[in-house]
């Protein structure tokens, strides 16, 4: 099935970090590339929501609804310590 | 909305589910496409050698027919999904070991735990057709496990192993909060249910 | 022009349908009046949710296609047969019913003056939408950059908001190239076939004009037009990409 990209997942980033994050970059645990979130590989259609490295191919970000608990689990994907920073960047 | 029609037998329904007809492609990741050439299946792990079957090898082994009602954690619910597979009690006979578990491992990556008493004594299968066709790859083809008896996460697409281990490993969602075990009947969606 | 999205707002609001349109056959646009609306940039989206009788939740998102500018919030969307929200959307919503939903969301995928140009805008199918707001947007102010939208659809009868894309070319000065892939009028002036390295060559600005490119589509279609633009030389920095999923193109 088709990948989605970042974009899909902005609105559930937004609430978690607080900040737009779409234009935000980090790079991938497992192979070092720097991408912008938006550019990431998005499968929606699962129990939770997986992003991968368009690189490698790997998954650097879950997205999961547990019960009433939203949850970003984002340890493969190394953003800079303030996201706020990043995101408010223009290119 | 939806496609979502009356529960019309609500025995057969677990709790919190709706039927669907349809049969939807949830996926975390994209279709792997392994050809038959280089597609092989391999029961390893705690046991004295592994043991491996090539494409025609598996297909030659003793097969099933079988109609199953599969539950996804995603609350759909679809009955009588008719399938063709290898019961699993096939593939681990003569196997012998002190496991308890294993973890089924696939093309793409994903990986999921069960307890060996969930897979044997015909409770599971890897399946190779589905409605009388070859299975299709978005719906885990050529092969996947099918363990209907538990969320349908647990019935690993694209399946290539299952690794027999001492201690329970939890797999992919099982890592990211789902429940270890996933009985649909006691509605065990995620850890702590 | 509002700048949009505050830190750390996202609520959930409700909008009241005013006015449905159909653009297309399979294309309906949804005009939403909505108190708390904040304002939004040209490309960025919002995020529907529906909520069943029972209790079952489904959540999309759908690309504002109204400029910052306008009176009304507008959402187009596309039928998918196998959809569980979109049918509803364009088969069963009417004026004065209310829909829920969170934005504006989004900033990767957003145009503004100052981010300069020239534009070029690269749509495939429901595509389109996000660039109506960039061209409406763009016909407001200075068009102190020029903008050229390429956009592909099945037959003339899918293209979406095709008159008011021809306005925009004819009083505004966009640059607006169709292309039809399946079946298109014996003669018809504009692009037959589909979005391929040829065409693409041909109508994009060469690299050297480092035009901030945006493409927005199925996820084939995006990914192949953006890898050609790619290969034809354009900084990928520059070519900015939103992916709709597969859908009827």
């Amino acid at each position: 099935m088709d990948a989605l990209d970042g974009n899909a997942i902005a609105g559930e980033l937004f609430e978690h970090f607080g900040v737009e994050m779409t234009s935000a970059r980090g790079s991938c645990a497992h192979c070092g590339a720097t991408t912008q979130i938006a550019e990431l590989r998005v499968y929606a259609r699962a129990p939770g929501t997986v992003a991968r490295c368009q690189g490698c191919g790997n998954v650097v970000m879950v997205l999961t609804v547990i019960g009433e608990t939203r949850r970003v689990d984002h340890q493969s994907f190394q953003l800079p310590q303030r996201p706020g920073q990043s995101s408010q960047c223009h290119d | 909305m939806g496609r979502r029609r009356p529960i019309a037998d609500p025995s057969r329904v677990p709790p919190g589910q709706y039927l669907t007809e349809d049969f939807p492609v949830l996926s975390a990741g994209p279709t792997p496409h392994t050809s038959l050439d280089e597609w092989s299946f391999t029961v390893g792990g705690a046991i004295g050698h592994p043991v491996s079957w090539s494409w025609g090898e598996f297909i030659a082994l003793p097969s099933e027919s079988i109609v199953v009602d599969i539950h996804c954690v995603t609350k759909w619910s679809k009955l009588d999904a008719t399938w063709k597979g290898v019961s699993v009690d096939t593939l681990l006979e003569g196997v012998e070991t002190e496991a308890e578990y294993l973890t089924a491992w696939c093309d793409g990556g994903y990986t999921t735990n069960l307890a060996l008493e969930d897979v044997i004594g015909g409770k599971s299968w890897v399946a190779y057709e589905y409605d009388g066709q070859p299975l299709h790859p978005e719906h885990g083809g050529p092969a996947r496990l099918l363990v209907p008896h538990l969320y349908f996460w647990k019935s690993a697409k694209w399946v290539r192993g299952l690794t027999l281990t001492l201690d329970d490993e939890p797999g992919f969602w099982e890592s990211y909060g789902y429940h270890n075990h996933g009985d649909p009947w006691l509605e065990q969606r995620y850890q702590g249910d | 022009m509002a700048r949009a999205a505050l830190p750390g707002r996202l609520t959930w609001q409700l909008g009241r349908v005013v006015e449905l349109r159909d653009e297309t056959p399979r294309c309906r646009s949804i005009a939403l009046e909505l108190p708390d609306w904040p304002g939004h940039r040209a490309g960025q989206h919002v995020d529907v949710r529906l909520t069943a009788e029972d209790g079952y939740q489904a959540q999309r998102s759908y690309s504002i296609a109204s400029a910052p500018e306008d009176d009304e919030l507008v959402l187009t969307v596309e039928r998918l047969e196998d959809g569980e929200v979109s049918p509803y959307l364009t088969g069963e919503l009417r004026p004065g019913d209310e829909l829920e939903l969170r934005g504006p969301i989004g900033g990767y995928f957003a145009w503004d003056q100052a981010l300069g140009g020239p534009l070029l805008m690269v749509a495939g199918g429901s595509g389109v939408v996000p660039f109506r707001a960039m061209l409406r947007y763009w016909a407001t102010g200075e068009r102190a950059v020029p903008s050229r939208l390429l956009y592909s659809s099945r037959s003339l009868s899918d293209v979406i908001y095709r008159d008011e894309l021809m306005d925009l070319a004819a009083d505004d000065g966009a640059d607006i190239q169709l292309t039809l892939t399946r079946e298109w009028p014996e003669d018809w002036p504009g692009h037959r076939g589909r979005l391929d390295r040829a065409l693409l060559e041909q109508v994009a600005w060469p690299a050297q004009a480092q035009p901030l490119v945006y493409v927005c589509g199925p996820t084939t279609l995006v990914e192949a037009v953006a890898s050609t633009l790619v290969e034809l030389g354009h900084d990928p920095s520059r070519v900015r990409t939103e992916r709709f999923g597969p859908t009827g193109t």
